[in-house]
């Protein structure tokens, strides 16, 4: 849901094209996964539709360009976004449980699976760091964000641990 | 390999802290000693600095066994071939930055000028290079500990050990003195063993092991007790 409103954002920044659009996404927020020109195309043609943006054609000696405007409703649509906080989600805690709760239930290493998933969690938090070392103040700032979660697992995950026989007293009664 | 536990135990009275410990560390490696608050992992950490002897077990430092040194000789190589970083820096308050810096030069007799040029490198190596004559207890925690691990790289020393060196500060400025205590031992070629709780300074190191119950635990072995 964040590429409309994404694009939206990047329009009330400046009018721009289509191409110079997906630049800008890919530059800020596309991080490895480059936003296909069809999608970009297509969410300009239902925000249009919808009178969140105007498309305006330029003639020229090629083929046919629009340049894009924001609307006064997408400009409140996006002021709306942006002064929302996102659901606090668990994110991965529910992945997470199920296979400690499943682990301990069919009698199966739960702690052997904590203890691997904490070794995948730092080496992600490892390779971020490189990330951060090597990079420039947005990648360093989404490497954070990244950070701060895979660390938020890592102190469940040792929590859990040291509760894993209770945990499974509790799932084996009930 | 440079340092070695071999089924290192030690007690605090009747609890055990540490119960046949095993861990290797290889020259120029840097490794993080994770764990739970009470885990073994500090005393871990002081048995393989030679400042706790432990009950059983050995410890080995450059192909010598070190657990067996007298504590003259044993301190003489706390001198000269480990540097300590603990978590509020240990400095002497009282003292200059660039006095406390020089301080292990001194007491290894290294001459005063050589000393103050010495301190004066390794501070500006650490962004210091304008605190050097002010004292340490006018210092932020992070100016601090950038004077601390000033002070543990001063004498070129083979390995490092940490405890909990960014514990009391922010994360930010945590981060900042890990990546200079981090970026500056791999410069010297030092091997650094860092205690940390704190998974954000474990992903600065090359490899993480956990203390868990006295035990060292490789988490790439799944369940595996070293």
């Amino acid at each position: 849901m964040t590429v409309p409103l994404a694009l939206l954002g990047l329009l009330e920044r400046e009018p721009s094209h289509g191409y110079d659009l997906k630049r800008d996404y890919d530059t800020f927020f596309g991080r490895g996964r480059p936003l296909p020109f069809g999608q970009v195309y297509s969410t300009l043609g239902r925000l249009s539709r919808d009178g969140k943006v105007t498309g305006q054609s330029e003639p020229g000696d090629g083929p046919e360009r629009k340049r894009y405007a924001i609307t006064p409703l997408g400009r409140q649509e996006v002021a709306t976004w942006l002064a929302e906080p996102v659901a606090a989600e668990p994110y991965l805690q529910t992945v997470l449980f199920t296979k400690v709760v499943l682990a301990l239930m069919l009698g199966r290493d739960a702690a052997g699976y904590l203890d691997a998933q904490r070794a995948t969690h730092m080496r992600r938090m490892r390779e971020l760091a490189e990330v951060k070392r090597g990079g420039s103040l947005t990648d360093a700032l989404l490497a954070d964000h990244a950070m701060f979660h895979l660390e938020a697992d890592l102190r469940w995950i040792d929590v859990t641990q040291a509760r894993l026989g209770a945990l499974a007293e509790t799932v084996r009664a009930s | 390999m440079i340092i070695e536990a071999r089924e290192v135990s030690r007690s605090y009275g009747s609890t055990p802290a540490l119960r046949e410990a095993n861990l290797s560390v290889a020259a120029g490696e840097v490794l993080a000693v994770m764990g739970p608050s009470g885990s073994g992992k500090s005393t871990l950490l002081h048995c393989l600095a030679g400042i706790f002897t432990p009950d059983s077990g050995e410890v080995w430092f450059d192909g010598r066994r070190l657990d067996t040194l007298d504590d003259g000789r044993r301190s003489e190589l706390r001198r000269t071939a480990f540097g300590f970083v603990f978590q509020f820096g240990q400095l002497v308050p009282e003292l200059t930055a660039a006095d406390n810096v020089m301080l292990p030069l001194l007491l290894g007799r290294t001459r005063r000028k050589h000393a103050e040029r010495r301190a004066a490198e390794w501070l500006e190596r650490l962004e210091l290079g304008d605190l050097g004559g002010r004292r340490t207890g006018e210092l932020s925690g992070g100016q601090a500990q950038r004077v601390a691990i000033a002070r543990a790289l001063v004498t070129r020393p083979r390995v490092v050990f940490a405890d909990e060196p960014t514990g009391a500060l922010d994360s930010l400025t945590g981060e900042h003195v890990m990546d200079l205590l981090v970026g500056l031992a791999r410069e010297e070629g030092a091997t650094v063993i860092v205690v940390t709780h704190d998974a954000r300074v474990a992903a600065c190191a090359d490899r993480e092991v956990m203390v868990r119950d006295g035990r060292v635990c490789d988490p790439y072995v799944t369940g595996a007790v070293r």
